[in-house]
């Protein structure tokens, strides 16, 4: 063979990735249609736990439905008696048939019983229950998960548990979240309950500031009151440190704040007229982000403090939003200008061995790394026109991806829960920026934010 | 019964302090005259009248001094005039309130007469000089944006002409407020993302700072700033709109 083969057979190998690359499938699989089925019945509170109840049933609910891995039988279908403990189930008295050969006639129930849930039309095969009380202040949960498909009660039970916390609302969702996490976890789920989204929001004209919120988008809290323009947050992986860009002593430069007390902590910036979009690496011990201290944007590394600031790369374009890869924090992906529109590539952390992973068409920008460091998110204008931003899952090492949103608004800054089921990202569909999450591929869409234009979005601790 | 008694002593009383009161204003019967003294007949002492009309002005007007005198030999008006006739008048246009003093000798003794001249102030024109226009304004009069084409941060011709003009214009800028520094921001349209177009406002504001310097601005007068797509002049989303904010602009500094 000589070298015009190999060459033309490399041109060929070339061809076929990038028609592989162009062709879209499902990368992360949400196996949604053949999800485990569940029946979750409202719990009941004795006494004064009642009160609290809307809420937990309702948390409870939300968790389980918006992990994505369950499919939830709606409450309308189950049966009138529902057991509050394992020891509520009572044998039915089976009957034998009226006459060799004749379908046996229906059980006759003597209480609640893992056939009226297993059977049509509930047709689950786990099944959720326990009750609630008060107990010296605190709101005391006894929760189990039965599988309902067993023959009997002493085999079904997958756990059950017992759980505290202050008497109340928040107690009562607290408590619900716990619960919620332990049936997720029975699946290899993880729960979102305890994870944040952080993002930018614009309440007042002209400022922007650092919102965090819970996963469903409960309890907004305003983080920076700079009253000037706050952007591109990021988060520690332990979430005890935020970073972001500011204008507010002049020049575009990074801000830490401890997500602790608040308080801003020194982070050195070095004299330049623009440093920004900050990423910490997976250890958290160090921060990435684009300075155009040499002349224009390129990418630096530095402690969390800013001191021991170096160049990873050189290039003669604009490059930004480094991200480091979660699992091997040996590599990173970023944005860059070096083949003329914006496109996503990857590097080394010694910036070595550059690669573009989007193919050049449109622009590609705000790449997150998927929790299992093989999978990016990133929004991509491909089939658009200039600033129509999709969201796209990319597979890093085959350059496979697909596409999630199809033209409704503008659809950017994805970035993935801890779970790695769900995306946050930011979106114009509404009629103004807001924040929205979704499955990996592209259900389950649920608007999180209504005030103001919310921008940016970063899930983390 | 009581009241009627109380009220009468009242009266009674008053009557008297009149009747006191009017007692004391008897007039004294009048002095004798004084007995004619026969004396010689001296010189008389000189006669002298001054006078200033109008008696106010304001300044810069001009008012006529005038003054008679007889039985004098010598005579003189201070300040500022000295010695004059007998009978005369002079036009006086003093800068400050003036008290004119005339004072005439004459065989008979010495006689003086003043008149006093007040001037005020006119009143302040209601028009004030011009001040000083503000380097922001000046930067608004004289100092025009330069746009630029989707992504890209080169000068193309349109700005290669704005950015000659205000080259000229930064350098006279300069001389007239030799502590003034100028900001040279960088802006984007919408389209791009907010972290890309960071980067891409600073090349502007970079590449429009180089192209002045070229031409002799000096460069640590000029600073510069990427506000990306944060702050744009025009918020609707079409192409004339768009090319208004891929610009560099020109701000006070501090």
């Amino acid at each position: 063979m000589n070298k015009k083969t190999v060459w033309i057979g490399l041109v060929l190998l070339a061809g076929a990735l990038v028609v592989a690359a162009q062709q879209s499938e499902v990368l992360i699989k949400i196996t949604k249609n053949e999800a485990v089925v569940i029946a979750v019945p409202d719990l009941h509170g004795s006494g004064d736990a009642q009160q609290y109840m809307g809420a937990f049933n309702q948390t409870l609910w939300d968790d389980l439905e918006n992990s994505g891995l369950f499919k939830l039988v709606p409450k309308s279908l189950y049966p009138l008696d529902t057991p509050q403990q394992p020891a509520d189930f009572r044998l039915p008295i089976q009957r034998p048939p009226e006459r060799r050969g004749a379908p046996p006639p229906p059980p006759v129930y003597q209480g609640p019983w893992l056939t009226q849930w297993s059977d049509p039309p509930v047709s689950a095969t786990y099944l959720t229950f326990g009750y609630t009380g008060i107990e010296s202040g605190q709101i005391v949960l006894r929760g189990w998960l039965f599988n309902v498909k067993q023959p009997d009660a002493a085999h079904a039970q997958l756990f059950g548990k017992v759980y505290l916390a202050p008497a109340g609302e928040d107690g009562a969702r607290k408590v619900a979240h716990e619960f919620a996490a332990d049936i997720l976890g029975q699946f290899g789920g993880v729960s979102l309950a305890e994870s944040h989204i952080y993002f930018v929001s614009s309440r007042k004209p002209g400022t922007k500031e650092i919102w965090r919120m819970d996963s469903d988008g409960s309890n907004p809290k305003q983080l920076t009151f700079y009253k000037s323009i706050s952007m591109t947050p990021a988060v520690s992986p332990d979430g005890r440190l935020l970073a972001f860009s500011s204008f507010a002593k002049g020049n575009p430069g990074i801000f830490v704040h401890s997500l602790e007390t608040g308080r801003r902590l020194p982070f050195y910036n070095d004299v330049s007229s623009l440093t920004t979009t900050p990423e910490f690496t997976p250890d958290g011990k160090r921060v990435l982000f684009a300075s155009s201290v040499a002349g224009w944007a390129q990418i630096f590394i530095a402690n969390v403090d800013g001191t021991g600031m170096h160049r990873v790369n050189y290039s003669r374009s604009i490059e930004v939003e480094p991200k480091v890869n979660p699992k091997t924090g040996a590599d990173m992906v970023f944005v860059s200008g070096r083949s003329g529109l914006p496109q996503i590539y990857r590097m080394t952390l010694e910036g070595t061995d550059p690669q573009r992973l989007s193919s050049g068409e449109g622009e590609a920008v705000n790449p997150a790394w998927h929790p299992d460091g093989q999978h990016i998110a990133f929004a991509w204008t491909r089939g658009f026109a200039p600033g129509n931003y999709n969201i796209f899952v990319m597979d890093v090492a085959t350059r496979k991806f697909n596409q999630l949103t199809y033209g409704a608004g503008r659809n950017e800054n994805p970035s993935w829960a801890p779970d790695g089921r769900h995306i946050v990202f930011s979106s114009t569909r509404s009629g103004s920026a807001e924040i929205w999450t979704m499955l990996a591929d592209g259900t389950q869409l649920k608007q999180l934010t209504t005030e103001g234009r919310n921008t940016a979005p970063v899930w983390g601790k | 019964m009581k009241q009627r008694q109380i009220l009468f002593v009242l009266v009674a009383l008053a009557l008297a302090l009149f009747a006191a009161g009017c007692k004391k204003k008897v007039p004294a019967p009048p002095p004798p005259p004084p007995p004619p003294v026969a004396t010689p007949t001296p010189a008389p002492k000189p006669a002298v009248q001054l006078s200033v009309e109008p008696s106010a002005i304001e300044r810069g007007q001009s008012a006529m001094l005038s003054w008679k005198v007889s039985d004098a030999t010598d005579i003189s008006i201070a300040p500022g005039i000295g010695a004059v006739d007998a009978r005369g008048s002079r036009s006086v246009s003093p800068a400050d309130t003036t008290t004119y003093t005339l004072t005439a000798k004459g065989p008979g003794g010495e006689e003086a007469a003043t008149a006093t001249l007040t001037v005020t102030l006119p009143p302040a024109p209601v028009a004030t000089p011009t001040p000083m226009p503000s380097l922001s304004e000046l930067l608004a009069a004289e100092v025009q944006d330069a746009y630029f084409d989707y992504d890209k941060e080169n000068v193309r011709t349109d700005a290669s002409a704005a950015l000659t003009k205000d080259a000229a214009a930064l350098k006279q800028i300069f001389i007239e407020l030799p502590n003034a520094t100028v900001v040279v921001e960088g802006h984007c349209d919408e389209r791009g993302s907010a972290e890309y177009n960071l980067g891409l406002g600073d090349r502007r504001a970079t590449s429009a700072k180089e192209f002045l310097v070229s031409l002799g601005v000096p460069a640590d007068k000029l600073k510069t700033i990427s506000y990306g797509k944060e702050r744009p002049q025009c918020t609707e989303a079409a192409e004339d709109c768009w090319q208004k904010n891929r610009r560099a602009h020109f701000s006070a500094g501090q």
